[in-house]
């Protein structure tokens, strides 16, 4: 497989700091392999977010000439940059992969200046003209797959409440509880979404306190955005209510209860990526793409999802594959009562404006702070 | 109401459910605690037991499917790491603090290391009691559903209430707490004292990390414990060592963990961050209410280096 | 054994031996200070392998590539050198209350309101000259963090608060107020899916040590050791704090002003930890986020720990964990052991180095004639 511009040549040529990395490479292992780093902020094997993008770096794995490096559990200080660092000038990596929104600013744009033979591919990330042209974002609109999940949800929900354990209110988090319930809204008009945020990406007692607190107002149907879903997910079916998975799919863990769920698609995306780089094409530095693009993907229904939610999800879902449905399409109220979205403006996907997302949309309960 | 609604009832019974839900762990590890510290010595490692304890209990429970098994290994578990921290204690001159941070640093660490492959399974978990049978309103009867690793803490604070003042290892340990040359004098093993006080301070703390991985939230992951441990030796004195008082400020603290929550979902939503470290404001103010500089607190073991 | 941490250990005890016996006896307790932590770092290396050699893994590789990561070329000196610096000043929040007597373990939370503080002079100050803003951070890193500490020390002095648990519940609250105002307030409204306060320019930032990668951060905290060495044991100040630290009763008999002693002690502690925050925001993150809470400040307890909370050792042991910590991803990658190896090691070497307390005064062959 030919690396074009990344070759490792190249690569010795690029600056003084990898003769070191060249040093170290006389050991032996990597002669004329593509070296990739992944590295994820948290553990690896969280059955969530980070779980997601190893199954990605997975997929790469089995690709001829490509060597993957992880690294687990890095935080978002400047840990992220000796990391990458470490991986350029110990592992000879030349294309690397930091998977946290936290990396972004000001980190890995360091670290591409820095490095501006080398390619960076950050997940979550708003890549803008003003920085490095070797960096570029990649996201996927799994509000896409989230208003799936809020029209199954919606047909399935007996009180009409549906709830949503939140982490954080971030525009991605927002993005999708509104997603959510617009989608809750479209199977049945009068549903609400009530949203606890539990203030981090990791905190199963809150997550489980949460989950109760939720039921025990009148909610049936559950969703979440936080990093490990598997605490939402047994807790809400120990109590009989019916649940929608989140980053991976957890039907495993209650069968029963499990609808639907937003996915990732990442073991597509990035044998995509590599593939791309190898035929010489230009990955754009900002790249997004759902359901059309095979970015994120939809769980198979589950047994309690009734023929009726199938068709209408499944009818929409073949529109936003397509690529001709708009899910923020106006008028749009927030559920303090603004207009957010006017009438007659469609915001496709690809809009920045939704990208910083601060308000709630009419159905939700809850509060953006 | 019709729709099965209980509105802003929801805050008050998300208490009671927080208090017999989160407290069992609290509970266990202050009783455990307790028992360490009433033999003079301070085992801040239990944060790290805790973990330990929650992990090898998920970790045998989905190997032997026992998950009462699973509750042994975490107390067996737990003991051998109080083993550790008295055996290092008894050393001279090492101080039983930074003994108790590494350790905590070290249970952690290990278990994390180990439990990597159980984050994914799923163990069988504790079996729930339904107190709440004679109540058609279904929030209460889930609130009332309780694990009887609950009622054995809560029958065990006074068990040990009464242990401390009428049994003779109730007194021994008082004793090795109170003055370690009088405990000598009397011809025992100080050392030998501190070291099963804390092996049973461990054991009970390994049980309550496994109310954490097999009952509830009930899974392994690695923000499982979230400074459970630590803040449970905390309590241990704000409750001036009395299993009772250990009883009552773990209900507390369970309680005060659901506020957030329960708060939001009835539309109190700013300021969930401050809600959130509900239970460390309502340590600290009790200590600051209850300590004084005058005196030592009253029902403080004169060994304990801490309060010294 | 390859370690890099073991040579210094052989060098001295092949050294030893062949040096006369007064030589011995007139710098025993000085050689027992490095050759008992050395011995204890070698055996806790040597359980680290053995553990590892349990699920497969050599471990020799292992020594190697710590030795590598940590140690084994410019680029690996300057990972470990960075990751050292917040660890020099956090040290010392648990370093300088030891000499009271006092174990403070809430230098985490100084570290961010010590961030808080700095970030919010910066933004109150926008358009003043860099010297101007970053010297004014500096203080209010300072300031913030020292009265949180002291705020501890007050209670220990005038409620009888325990100051350990009471440190610990502030990083708790500090974390909280810190994401409150975050995500709140202070929020920069651009700062999108990491809530954060607004950038506090790049014109106002320390910048690295020229020729290296290496922030000032690690200068300031090689400054703050070595005053505080010299405070503790070349001041009357320092005399005061550490004959209260041995016995309270007898300062007081002697008329020290306790209360005094440890409002300033505490205070100074948590302006170390402070001052890290405000590295954090001024050399590496731009801003104050939920990122700041990185875990340095409980690293930092162990540091002062293992350094038997002299000031001045806090510098080689800093760097020491800073360079198992820079090498824990070439364990990571090069060996599949998960990130927790690096926690395992760091509670081997804590516990290994307490234990080693009790061999002071113990080795025959050092034993003064006194």
């Amino acid at each position: 497989m030919d690396f074009g511009r990344i070759s490792r040549r190249q690569l010795l040529q690029g600056g003084a700091a990898l003769t070191l990395g060249a040093a170290v490479g006389a050991r032996p292992a990597f002669a004329a392999e593509t070296t990739i780093g992944f590295i994820y902020v948290g553990s690896r094997d969280d059955y969530g977010y980070n779980q997601a993008h190893a199954q990605g770096a997975a997929a790469l794995k089995k690709i001829p000439g490509l060597k993957v490096i992880e690294e687990e559990k890095v935080p978002e200080t400047d840990a992220v940059e000796k990391t990458i660092e470490s991986m350029i000038n110990l592992d000879g990596a030349t294309l690397l992969f930091p998977t946290s929104f936290g990396y972004y600013n000001p980190h890995m744009v360091k670290m591409a200046n820095k490095y501006p033979k080398l390619r960076f591919e950050h997940c979550g990330g708003l890549w803008s003209d003003k920085d490095p042209k070797n960096a570029g974002s990649y996201f996927g609109y799994i509000d896409e797959a989230q208003y799936i999940s809020g029209i199954v949800a919606g047909y399935t929900s007996k009180s009409g409440k549906l709830g949503f354990v939140a982490a954080k209110p971030i525009p991605q988090v927002l993005r999708n509880i509104n997603a959510f319930t617009l989608g809750a809204r479209l199977a049945n008009p009068k549903a609400t979404t009530q949203v606890i945020f539990t203030g981090d990406w990791s905190m199963p007692v809150k997550e489980a306190e949460a989950t109760n607190s939720l039921i025990d107002q009148g909610v049936d149907v559950l969703t979440c955005h936080v990093d490990g879903p598997k605490t939402m997910v047994e807790n809400a079916a120990r109590r009989g209510a019916m649940v929608c998975g989140y980053h991976t799919n957890q039907s495993a863990l209650a069968p029963k209860a499990y609808l639907t769920g937003a996915e990732w698609n990442w073991e597509v995306l990035y044998p995509k990526f590599v593939k791309m780089i190898a035929a010489g094409e230009v990955i754009p530095n900002f790249y997004r793409g759902g359901l059309k693009e095979e970015v994120v993907k939809v769980s198979p229904y589950g047994e309690a999802v009734s023929a009726e939610a199938r068709k209408h999800a499944d009818d929409i879902k073949a529109k936003l594959a397509a690529g001709n449905y708009v899910i923020f399409q106006g008028p749009i109220t927030d559920n303090k009562g603004n207009t957010v979205i006017t009438a007659g403006t469609e915001r496709s996907q690809q809009d920045p404006e939704l990208e910083k997302m601060d308000y709630l949309v009419e159905g939700v309960l809850g509060a953006t702070s | 109401m019709a729709d099965g609604s209980i509105g802003l009832w929801t805050v008050p019974l998300a208490v009671l459910g927080g208090a017999i839900r989160v407290s069992t762990p609290f509970l266990f590890v202050s009783l455990g605690e307790c028992i360490t510290e009433r033999s003079g010595r301070i085992n801040l490692g239990l944060e790290g037991t805790l973990v330990m304890g929650a992990m090898s209990a998920y970790g045998i429970s989905y190997l032997s499917g026992s998950p009462w098994l699973g509750v042994l290994a975490a107390g067996i578990t737990g003991a051998m790491l109080g083993a550790l921290h008295a055996g290092i204690c008894s050393l001279p001159r090492v101080n039983d603090v930074a003994v108790g941070i590494a350790l905590m640093l070290f249970g952690t660490g290990l278990a994390f290391y180990l439990g990597k492959p159980l984050i994914e399974p799923t163990a069988p978990r504790l079996p729930a009691i339904d107190f709440g049978w004679w109540s058609d309103i279904p929030q209460l009867r889930a609130a009332l559903r309780v694990n009887v690793l609950f009622l054995i803490g809560v029958a065990l604070a006074p068990i040990l209430y009464w242990a401390f003042r009428t049994t003779r290892w109730g007194l021994l340990i008082r004793t090795a707490g109170e003055s370690s040359d009088a405990a000598r004098a009397m011809g025992h093993s100080v050392l030998l004292i501190r070291l099963r006080a804390t092996m049973v301070g461990g054991f009970l703390a390994g049980i309550g990390g496994s109310f954490l991985s097999l009952f509830y939230p009930g899974s392994w992951n690695e923000g499982l414990s979230s400074g459970q441990g630590i803040t449970a030796v905390a309590l241990v004195i704000f409750a001036r060592w009395d299993p009772l008082l250990c009883l009552w400020a773990s209900l507390a603290f369970g309680g005060a963990a659901a506020l957030g929550p329960a708060l939001q979902s009835v539309g109190v939503t700013s300021g969930y961050h401050l809600f959130n470290a509900a239970p460390y404001i309502l340590t600290l103010a009790i200590m600051i209410i209850t300590c004084s500089p005058k005196r030592t607190l009253t029902g403080a073991p004169a060994e304990l280096s801490i309060t010294r | 054994m390859t370690t890099e941490t073991a040579d210094p250990v052989s060098a001295v005890g092949a050294v030893a031996p062949a040096a006369d016996a007064g030589f011995l006896q007139r710098h025993g307790a000085t050689i027992e200070y490095v050759l008992i932590p050395g011995a204890a770092l070698v055996g806790a290396l040597a359980l680290f392998g053995i553990f590892v050699a349990l699920f497969g893994k050599n471990p020799l590789d292992l020594y190697f590539y710590m030795y590598q990561g940590a140690f084994g070329t410019w680029f690996s000196w300057q990972n470990t050198l960075t990751r050292a610096a917040p660890l020099i000043l956090t040290a010392l929040c648990t370093a300088l209350p030891a000499q009271l007597g006092m174990v403070i373990i809430g230098g985490e939370g100084a570290l961010l309101i010590g961030a808080l503080s700095a970030t919010s002079a910066a933004l109150a100050l926008q358009g003043m000259p860099p010297l101007v803003i970053q010297i004014a951070m500096v203080c209010a890193g300072v300031i913030g963090g020292g009265l949180w500490i002291m705020l501890s020390g007050a209670l220990r002095q005038y409620r009888g608060v325990n100051e350990t648990i009471s440190s610990l519940l502030l990083v708790y609250i500090a974390l909280a107020i810190l994401n409150h105002l975050v995500e709140g307030v202070m929020r920069d409204p651009a700062s999108l899916n990491k809530p954060s306060t607004r950038e506090i320019s790049a014109v106002n930032m320390i910048g690295t040590i020229p020729g290296t990668d290496v922030h000032w951060g690690l200068v300031f905290g090689l400054v703050a050791a070595v005053a505080a060495y010299i405070l503790i044991y070349h001041t009357v100040f320092g005399f005061a704090a550490r004959v209260a630290g041995g016995n309270i009763r007898a300062a007081k008999i002697v008329g020290l002003g306790v209360g005094r002693l440890i409002l300033t002690i505490c205070f100074l502690a948590g302006g170390a930890a402070g001052l890290a925050g405000m590295v954090e925001v001024a050399a590496v993150q731009g801003r104050t986020n939920a990122n700041l809470a990185a875990g340095y400040g409980f690293t930092g307890i162990l540091v002062a720990f293992l350094a038997r909370q002299n000031p001045l050792a806090i510098i080689p042991v800093a760097i020491l964990l800073g360079g198992i910590s820079a090498s824990g991803g070439l364990l990571q990658r090069r060996l599949g052991l998960p990130d927790a190896s690096v926690l395992v090691l760091q509670g081997i070497i804590f516990v290994f180095v307490l234990a080693s307390d009790a061999l002071y005064g113990r080795i025959g062959f050092l034993k003064g004639k006194s």
